[in-house]
């Protein structure tokens, strides 16, 4: 039998290996300048709002908006032609930054612009944490 | 407004498309040679005038290399400069800038695709940013339909409005010849077509086709001497605000802002002195963007403007070869962008051809909206 096909899985070298290892443990954190005050996703080794790097990591509540999103509804790749249609989305999270993520578990019809969102998990391995999120209430 | 010294120091002197259609016999490179030997004939120049070489496509790493290699040129000026399709205008504004400096005399910029007869695959070396892999993000559709969905939250753009851009591409590709689409589309053909990525249809995205193209440009005395009405390069401005869909800061107002606003500059001139558009539909949302960021409306009424009528016989008419939606598109579109302004120009483009036009914008628009080129041209 052919293998469940998996979520790709990203590159984590760099400035990002924490905020992975952190959404496997359950923790949504991003990196904040204390130059400027600026949280930014995603993460880099410079603020991309000022250019310092005195950055520092915080934790996110998790919490958001969804600022626009797209349905998916074609895809040639082996995990995601088996999710169509799916909900891509950039969230605008309560610390500032917009997000790219998946709104799993809902009618893709009742995802709107503004919905709020509230951050899950999914582990890839034993050390990558993939922060999804859901409607806040569950939706409909 | 006072018009820049680099102003006007180049014109365009040749133009031509080569292997615009769904079949090809001939190599990417071949693509691009032909189209450059066609644009230099027209100009009534030779491959052996040719000092400053500029191209870009996906297929190869150093373009510009490729294609002196394929034409035999040991060039003073080579640029293979890539922000994705709106490179062309990009590379129109270099060779301004290296003609203007002596650095080069007679500038080709070009470029080649089989994209068609490669299965439509959109050959490219694109790079995915790591935070975009895990979640199914659709190079480059899923950028366009995000930036679709925020507009229309934000400013009550209509999916009707958005429809019109392709029925208007499809009135003007009904007068030219040599689009690979010029049947008929209505409102109701598109709102009917296959949802892609919501809220952008199949009727929202370009073509995929085959295709090259190539300019030539030379020093404004120079041109002045050649066979064709010389089209002067007035303005030119290029920007970039991001390289990744996920990246963008805003989804509702590009780097377009900055690479016009530098073009206007450059020219001493607005929007109100243009008399014909060209701007990048890879997708119908583009045209919308375009013509707010390139200030032919306030943010906000791109949609409201394109209702009113950007067709054949409107008083700003935008997109008259029928744009990537239904003339060509071999994955980069941004070389039929200059391509159509000259013709418009120098009033050659029958049946399409705009009344009297003095002044063109060409805007291209490259990647993810991320790369934006401006140029102003007049006669």
């Amino acid at each position: 039998m052919e293998e469940p096909a998996m979520r790709p899985r990203p590159d984590t070298r760099g400035a990002g290996k924490r905020y992975w290892d952190r959404a496997h443990a359950g923790t949504l954190e991003l990196p904040k300048c204390l130059a400027c005050g600026k949280a930014h996703w995603y993460p880099r080794l410079y603020c991309p709002h000022c250019g310092s790097d005195e950055l520092e990591w915080i934790a996110c509540s998790g919490r958001g908006v969804i600022h626009t999103f797209t349905v998916v509804r074609q895809s040639g790749h082996k995990f995601f032609k088996g999710k169509v249609p799916y909900v891509l989305a950039m969230i605008a999270l309560d610390e500032g930054p917009l997000l790219m993520s998946n709104v799993i578990d809902c009618d893709v019809d009742d995802v709107t612009v503004d919905a709020p969102v509230t951050v899950v998990f999914e582990k890839l391995g034993d050390d990558v944490g993939i922060p999804l999120f859901k409607l806040a209430g569950g939706g409909k | 407004m006072a018009r820049s010294t680099l102003s006007g120091e180049a014109a365009i002197v040749g133009v031509a498309a080569a292997e615009v259609g769904w079949e090809t016999s001939y190599s990417v490179a071949e693509i691009m040679a032909l189209a450059t030997r066609r644009a230099l004939d027209e100009a009534g120049l030779t491959i052996r005038d040719v000092d400053g070489v500029f191209a870009v496509t996906p297929y190869f790493w150093m373009s510009s290399v490729t294609l002196a290699e394929q034409l035999g040129i040991q060039p003073r000026y080579t640029d293979s400069t890539n922000l994705g399709g709106c490179s062309f205008v990009s590379h129109l504004g270099h060779a301004l800038g290296a003609i203007a400096t002596g650095r080069c005399s007679v500038a080709v910029i070009a470029y080649g695709s089989t994209q068609r007869t490669d299965g439509g695959k959109l050959v490219t070396g694109a790079d995915n940013l790591p935070y975009e892999i895990p979640y199914g993000f659709q190079h480059p559709i899923s950028a366009y339909a995000l930036a679709a969905q925020r507009h229309m939250y934000e400013f009550g753009t209509t999916r009707e409005q958005l429809a019109k851009v392709t029925v208007t591409a499809s009135q003007w590709a009904a007068l030219n010849p040599a689009a690979l689409k010029p049947e008929p589309v209505t409102v109701d053909d598109v709102l009917k077509s296959p949802l892609v990525s919501d809220p952008l249809r199949k009727l929202d995205c370009c073509l995929i086709t085959n295709g090259g193209g190539a300019v030539v440009v030379t020093t404004r005395d120079r041109a002045k001497k050649l066979r064709k009405k010389p089209v002067s390069v007035l303005g030119a401005g290029e920007s970039h605000s991001h390289r990744y869909g996920a990246a963008m800061q805003s989804y509702t107002t590009t780097a377009a802002v900055a690479s016009g606003r530098d073009a206007y500059e450059m020219a001493g001139l607005g929007p109100t002195d243009i008399d014909v558009v060209q701007i990048y539909d890879a997708f119908t949302i583009n045209v919308i963007l375009g013509l707010e960021d390139l200030g032919f409306c306030k943010k906000g009424e791109g949609g409201a403007l394109v209702e009113r009528g950007i067709g054949p016989g409107s008083r700003l008419p935008v997109n008259t070869s029928g744009g990537g939606l239904r003339y060509c598109h071999p994955g980069m579109f941004g070389i039929y962008l200059l391509i159509e302004a000259v013709q418009q120009l120098r009033g050659e483009a029958g049946a399409r051809q705009v009344p009297e036009p003095r002044h063109a914008l060409v805007h291209g628009i490259g990647g993810v909206l991320s790369g934006h080129a401006t140029a102003i041209l007049g006669v």
